[in-house]
C-alpha cells in the first residue's frame, strides 16, 4: 500500500494516516477509525416532520466505507460515536443488507455518542454493545475530546476548514488532541476557528479531506502575516 | 387618447373632489370606471395609473358601503404598499368615505396579521408573498369569500420573475374563492401586452387591454464627454466629471448603474471630484435598510441632488422632483432603460430627460443601438420561463396548510392561473408526489409522508410543519448575505461567499467608505473603517445582467454594416474603420472569428454576440474541446459581445470546435459537476421546499444546522438521477445563468463562420485583452490551488509537508 492520496501523522508514539476521504487509518493496530456516520438521518429528519430530504446519505456513506475497508484491508473498525443519528434509526432494507454484510466481516467497535448512547440492531436481534470510550495503545478514543485527558482521538465537533475559497470537513491535530471530521455524508461542518474547537486545538495542523489530504499549519496564517513572512 | 372633460361619468362628489384639485380624470381613469371586467391597464409612469385602479373601488364603496374586505392591491414593493396607502388616505378623506385601508407585508407585526385574518379592512395593501401566506391560513375562505377586485400593481415587473407565476397561483386561488371578483394589472409600456394579458387572464385567455396615451417622447442620448470612454472596463469612471456637470445642471438627478460594486466605485469618484459639495446619496440592495431608508427620506424631503443607485430604484415610490436620469453603462436591456428613463419627471407632462454613459468602446455601440430602439419604441422581450414547477410545489404546500383538498379540483384550478394554463396530469401528479413522499425512486418515506390521504383529500400528515412551509414562501432564492458591522454600527450585507474570500487585513468598499476586514464572528463580517485608504477589493458582484437579444442583434446589424455607422461617435467610426482593414466586420449572419498569436500565446477570439452568459459558457465547452484536442487553452473572458480563448497551440479550424452536435455532448458531460448548476439547484430545492434557510435559530451556531445543498445534489445525481427537482434545475439552467439555449439561437442566426488569420492583436478583440474577469482553465482545478497553496503556507510557516503515506 503505498497511496499518496493520504497524510502520515505522527501522535504520542502511534503513525496514523489520515485519508483523503476522512477515516483515520491505524495500521498498527488493524484499525479504521471513523467518526460521525449519522446513519439514518434523512429518515429521522422526516419521521419528525422535518424535510423528507433525498434517501440516498446512507447508501453515499456505507458505499464510502466500504471501500476505505478494501483499500485498507483493516480488520477492525472503530466508530467514535453518532454512528447511528438516532437510537430508533431505521435504514432502508438495501442499506440495513449492506451494513449486516460488513458487521459480519469486521470487528466493530462502537463508543457512544450523544446521538446513539444507544444502539440500534440493524436487520433485527440483539442491539450491538456500546463502549463508553476505549483506551488503545498509548491513546484514548472518544466521541469527545477532554482537556486534560488526553491525548485522544474523537469526533463529536464535524471540523471543517476553508482554504482557498473551498471549505472542506478536515482533521484538527493539537498537542492532546486529535480530531476527526464527520464521516457521514449529510453532516454539516463547524469551522476550525470555532472558540469550542480553537480551545481544544489552538495551535498543530489541520489535513483537509478531499479528492487528496491537505496539510496546512494551524491556525491559518493571516494574509498580512503571510506576506511580512515572504519579506 | 386624449384628457377628456367628461367627468359626467364620475359620480358628483368624485367630480367635485377632482374640480376641488383643479385635476382632470385621464380618459383611461374613466374607461376603467366603466369598464366591466378584469382588465389590463398600459400607461407610462406618472400618468396616474395607480389612482386608476383605485378608482373604481373607491365608486363602488362610495354608492354601497358594506364591511368585509372588498379590494386586494398586491405591488412588488413593500414600500410601495405603504405609499400608496398614504396616498389613498387623501381622496378618502376629502370624500368622508368610512373606510379602512391597511398593508400587510413582512414588516407587520403579528398581532395585526392575525387580527386581519378574521377582522380584514376594506383595502388591503400587500406583496405576492404576503398573499401566498394569506392564503396559506384556515381562514382564507371566508376572508376572501366576498372579494371584488384585485388590483396587481407593476405587473410587468412581477411578470419577469417566478414572483409573477406564484401571484398567478393566489389569482386563481382568489378567483375560486369569490368567483365574480375582478382583476386589474397596471404594467408599464412592454412589447408584449397580449403575453402579459394572457398571464393574468382566467386559463391563459388574454383578458381586455387598455392603453393610456403615451407621454411625450423622451429627451435622450448620450451624455457628453470631455474624454472617449476607455477601450474595457465597466465603471466609468472616466466620465465623473461630466456627471457632476450634468447633476450641477439639473435639479434632481437618478443615477443607475447596474451593479453594486461599480455604484459603490462611482459613488466614490463622484464624490472625490465633488467640489461644490453637491449632496449625493447611494442606494443599493447591499445597504442595511435604515442606510436605504434615510436616503430615500432624504431624496422625498428634496435634500439631495443626486442618488447614485442599482435596480434597487428600478421601482418604487414617485419622486416628482427627479428631472434627469443618468444610465452608466449600458443598459443591456430596452425596457429596463425605457423604464429607467420614466424616472424622471412623474408629473408625466414635460418629456422624461435621459443620458446614457457608455462604459467603453463597445457600449457605445450598444447606447447607439439603444437609442434607436428607444425611439422606434422597439422594447426587448425575452421570452419568460413557463410554469416553473418548483414554484407549483411551494403553492401545494402552502394550500396544504389552509385545510385538506381534492387533487382532481386543485388540479383544475391550478390550470387556471395563467402561466399553468397547459400544465399536464402527468406534471401535476409529479408534483404532487414530490410534495407527499419527495418523489424517490428509493421510496423511503411511505411512513412519514408529509401529505397522507384522509377521506380521499390531502392534508398535511404533521400540521406542526406548516409554520416551517410559511416560513419558507417566496420564489426568488437571494445569496446568502452576512451582515457588516463596525463596531456597533450595522453598515449593510455582502454574499457569504465573497466573505469567504476575505482575509483579515483586506480592504473593501461598502456604504461609500473603505473598510478593513477583521474577523467573520458569529456569521458578522467585522470590519474597522480606514478612511483614508484605497479598496483593494470591491467585487461583491450583485447580479450581471446579460444583454437582451433583440439589443444584441442591433448592435451586430450595426458593426457589420458601414453605412450605419453615422449613428456613431467619431471615435468608435474610425475604430471600427481600422478592424475593417485589418481583420474583418461580424457581417449579419455570419459569426467572424479571429486567430492571431501574441506574447507566446494563441487567440481565438469569437463574435457571437449572446450575451455574457451564453458566451461564458461557450467559453467553458469550447475549451474542454481544445483540451481533448491538446491545444492547450490557458484561460478565456466572456463579454456580452464576443468570447477570448487563449492557448498554448493554435486553433485551426474554430468550425469543428463549435459544431453544435460536439457542444451538446460536452454541454450533457459538463453541466452535471458545475457550480452554476449547483447554485440553480439550490434555488430549486428552496423554492419546492427541500430545503429550508428559514428555521428558528438555525443561524444562531457556527455549526452549519444543515448539510450543504450540494451534497443533496451529488447524491441524487448518483442514485435518482430522473428526480423531479433535476429535472427542473435542468430546464432552468437552460437559460439563465447557464443559457445553453442561446448558444443554440446564436449557431442558427449565424449559419456562416467567417474565420480570419490576423497578423496581430485586431482593433475588436484589443479590447476584451483588457477585459476583467478572466476564467482560468485549469485542469484538476480547485483542488491544485488549494495544493498550491497549502504547500507556500507550509513552507512559509517553516513547516515541512509531512511525508505521504509510505507505510
Amino acid at each position: 500500500m503505498n497511496d499518496t492520496r493520504h497524510c502520515r501523522l505522527a501522535f504520542h508514539g502511534a503513525t496514523l494516516l489520515a485519508r483523503a476521504d476522512g477515516a483515520l487509518h491505524w495500521p498498527e493496530q488493524d484499525a479504521l477509525i471513523v467518526a460521525d456516520l449519522h446513519l439514518g438521518k434523512p429518515e429521522r429528519l422526516a419521521r419528525r416532520g422535518g424535510a423528507l430530504i433525498p434517501p440516498y446519505g446512507d447508501a453515499e456513506t456505507l458505499a464510502r466505507l466500504s471501500r476505505a475497508l478494501a483499500e485498507t484491508g483493516a480488520a477492525r473498525v472503530i466508530v467514535l460515536g453518532d454512528g447511528f443519528d438516532d437510537t430508533k434509526a431505521r435504514l432502508a432494507a438495501q442499506d440495513t443488507d449492506r451494513l449486516v454484510h460488513m458487521l459480519a466481516r469486521h470487528e466493530w467497535l462502537w463508543i457512544a455518542g450523544n446521538h446513539d448512547p444507544v444502539l440500534p440492531a440493524p436487520g433485527g436481534g440483539a442491539p450491538m454493545a456500546v463502549l463508553r470510550d476505549l483506551a488503545l495503545g498509548p491513546l484514548f478514543l472518544r466521541h469527545v475530546a477532554m482537556a486534560g485527558a488526553g491525548p485522544d482521538v474523537s469526533g463529536h465537533f464535524h471540523p471543517a476548514v476553508r482554504l482557498a475559497g473551498a471549505r472542506r470537513p478536515a482533521f484538527m491535530i493539537g498537542a492532546q488532541h486529535l480530531i476527526l471530521p464527520a464521516f457521514g455524508a449529510y453532516t454539516g461542518g463547524l469551522d476550525g476557528a470555532d472558540p469550542v474547537l480553537a480551545a481544544l486545538v489552538p495551535q498543530g495542523r489541520a489535513v483537509l479531506t478531499g479528492p487528496q489530504a491537505v496539510v496546512v499549519p494551524w491556525p491559518l496564517p493571516t494574509k498580512r502575516k503571510r506576506g511580512q513572512a515572504a519579506l | 387618447m386624449r384628457d377628456t372633460p367628461e367627468t359626467a361619468a364620475l359620480p358628483p362628489a368624485f367630480a367635485a373632489w377632482f374640480r376641488a384639485r383643479g385635476w382632470m380624470p385621464n380618459a383611461h381613469q374613466l374607461a376603467l370606471l366603466a369598464h366591466y371586467g378584469d382588465a389590463l391597464l398600459i400607461a407610462p409612469t406618472g400618468s396616474g395609473k395607480t389612482l386608476a385602479g383605485f378608482l373604481p373601488s373607491l365608486v363602488d364603496l362610495a354608492a354601497t358601503p358594506r364591511t368585509g374586505l372588498h379590494t386586494l392591491y398586491v405591488s412588488p414593493l413593500k414600500a410601495l404598499a405603504n405609499d400608496i396607502g398614504r396616498n389613498l388616505s387623501q381622496p378618502v378623506t376629502d370624500l368622508g368615505l368610512n373606510l379602512r385601508i391597511e398593508d400587510r407585508t413582512g414588516d407587520t407585526g403579528a398581532s395585526t396579521r392575525a387580527r386581519q385574518r378574521v377582522d380584514p379592512p376594506h383595502i388591503l395593501l400587500t406583496t405576492p408573498e404576503s398573499l401566498a401566506l394569506m392564503l396559506s391560513y384556515p381562514e382564507a375562505p371566508g376572508l376572501f369569500s366576498g372579494l371584488q377586485r384585485v388590483v396587481i400593481d407593476e405587473i410587468h415587473a412581477l411578470a419577469e420573475s417566478r414572483r409573477g407565476d406564484q401571484l398567478m397561483l393566489g389569482l386563481a386561488r382568489l378567483r375560486a374563492l369569490s368567483p365574480g371578483v375582478r382583476a386589474l394589472g397596471l404594467s408599464a409600456t412592454v412589447d408584449d401586452p397580449q403575453a402579459l394579458a394572457g398571464l393574468m387572464g382566467p386559463a391563459g385567455r388574454p383578458v381586455p387591454v387598455l392603453h393610456a396615451a403615451p407621454g411625450p417622447p423622451p429627451d435622450i442620448a448620450m451624455l457628453e464627454t470631455d474624454a472617449p470612454p476607455p477601450w474595457a472596463g465597466a465603471g466609468g469612471r472616466y466620465a465623473v466629471r461630466d456627471v457632476l456637470r450634468a447633476v450641477a445642471q439639473a435639479r434632481c438627478t437618478l443615477i443607475f448603474i447596474n451593479t453594486r460594486a461599480q455604484a459603490e466605485l462611482f459613488f466614490q469618484a463622484l464624490w472625490a471630484e465633488n467640489a461644490d459639495n453637491l449632496p449625493i446619496g447611494l442606494h443599493h440592495g447591499s445597504l442595511s435598510r435604515a442606510a436605504r431608508a434615510k436616503v430615500e427620506a432624504a431624496m422625498v424631503a428634496g435634500e439631495l441632488r443626486a442618488v447614485v443607485a442599482t435596480g434597487s430604484l428600478d421601482l418604487g415610490i414617485d419622486w416628482g422632483a427627479v428631472d434627469l436620469v443618468i444610465q452608466v453603462g449600458a443598459p443591456k436591456n430596452v425596457k429596463r432603460l425605457v423604464q429607467r428613463i420614466g424616472r424622471s419627471n412623474h408629473a408625466g407632462t414635460a418629456p422624461s430627460r435621459a443620458r446614457i454613459v457608455p462604459a467603453n468602446r463597445f457600449e457605445v455601440i450598444e447606447c447607439a443601438a439603444a437609442l434607436q430602439a428607444v425611439a422606434e419604441s422597439d422594447l426587448d422581450g425575452d421570452p419568460r420561463p413557463s410554469a416553473p414547477l418548483d414554484v407549483l410545489c411551494q403553492h401545494i404546500l402552502l394550500l396544504a396548510c389552509a385545510g385538506p383538498f381534492d387533487a382532481d379540483r386543485l388540479f383544475s384550478e391550478l390550470r387556471q392561473a395563467g402561466p399553468y394554463a397547459r400544465l399536464s396530469r402527468a406534471a401535476f401528479d409529479a408534483c404532487m408526489d414530490f410534495c407527499a413522499t419527495g418523489g424517490y425512486a428509493l421510496r423511503a418515506y411511505d411512513r412519514w409522508q408529509q401529505l397522507m390521504r384522509r377521506d380521499g383529500l390531502w392534508q398535511l400528515r404533521d400540521p406542526r410543519r406548516a409554520r416551517d412551509i410559511r416560513m419558507n414562501v417566496g420564489t426568488i432564492v437571494e445569496p446568502s448575505m452576512l451582515k457588516v458591522r463596525s463596531r456597533n454600527a450595522h453598515l449593510g450585507e455582502v454574499e457569504e461567499a465573497f466573505a469567504a474570500t476575505l482575509a483579515p487585513g483586506d480592504t473593501f468598499l461598502i456604504g461609500g467608505q473603505t473598510v478593513r476586514y477583521d474577523r467573520l464572528r458569529e456569521a458578522v463580517v467585522q470590519v474597522t473603517p480606514q478612511p483614508s485608504r484605497a479598496p483593494l477589493i470591491a467585487v461583491f458582484s450583485g447580479l450581471k445582467m446579460a444583454m437582451s437579444t433583440q439589443l444584441a442583434g442591433r448592435v451586430h446589424a450595426i458593426l457589420g454594416d458601414p453605412a450605419r455607422w453615422s449613428v456613431l461617435p467619431a471615435h468608435t467610426a474610425d475604430w471600427l474603420e481600422m478592424q475593417r482593414r485589418v481583420s474583418a466586420l461580424p457581417e449579419p449572419g455570419t459569426l467572424l472569428a479571429e486567430t492571431f498569436a501574441r506574447g507566446g500565446r494563441w487567440y481565438l477570439a469569437l463574435y457571437g454576440f449572446a450575451g455574457r452568459n451564453a458566451n461564458q459558457t461557450l467559453g467553458l465547452l469550447v475549451s474542454r474541446r481544445m483540451e481533448a484536442a491538446g491545444l492547450g487553452p490557458l484561460g478565456f473572458v466572456a463579454t456580452d459581445y464576443a468570447l477570448l480563448i487563449w492557448s498554448l497551440d493554435p486553433v485551426s479550424d474554430p468550425a469543428a470546435l463549435i459544431d453544435r452536435a460536439g457542444l451538446e455532448e460536452g454541454f450533457d458531460e459538463w453541466l452535471g459537476n458545475n457550480a452554476v448548476m449547483k447554485r440553480t439547484f439550490r434555488a430549486v430545492a428552496t423554492v419546492a421546499g427541500l430545503i429550508r434557510p428559514n428555521l428558528p435559530g438555525a443561524r444562531k451556531s457556527g455549526k452549519q444546522a444543515t448539510f450543504s445543498s450540494d451534497i443533496l445534489y451529488d447524491t441524487l445525481r448518483r442514485f435518482d438521477p430522473d428526480h423531479l427537482l433535476l429535472r427542473i434545475t435542468r430546464a432552468e439552467a437552460d437559460r439563465g445563468l447557464v443559457d445553453f439555449g442561446r448558444i443554440g439561437a446564436m449557431l442558427d442566426t449565424l449559419p456562416r463562420l467567417h474565420h480570419v488569420r490576423a497578423p496581430h492583436v485586431t482593433p475588436l478583440a484589443a479590447p476584451l485583452l483588457l477585459e476583467a474577469g478572466r476564467v482560468p482553465v485549469t485542469g484538476s482545478g480547485q483542488q491544485r490551488l488549494i495544493e498550491e497553496e497549502a504547500a507556500r503556507l507550509m513552507a512559509e510557516a517553516g513547516l515541512d509537508a509531512p511525508p505521504r503515506d509510505q507505510a
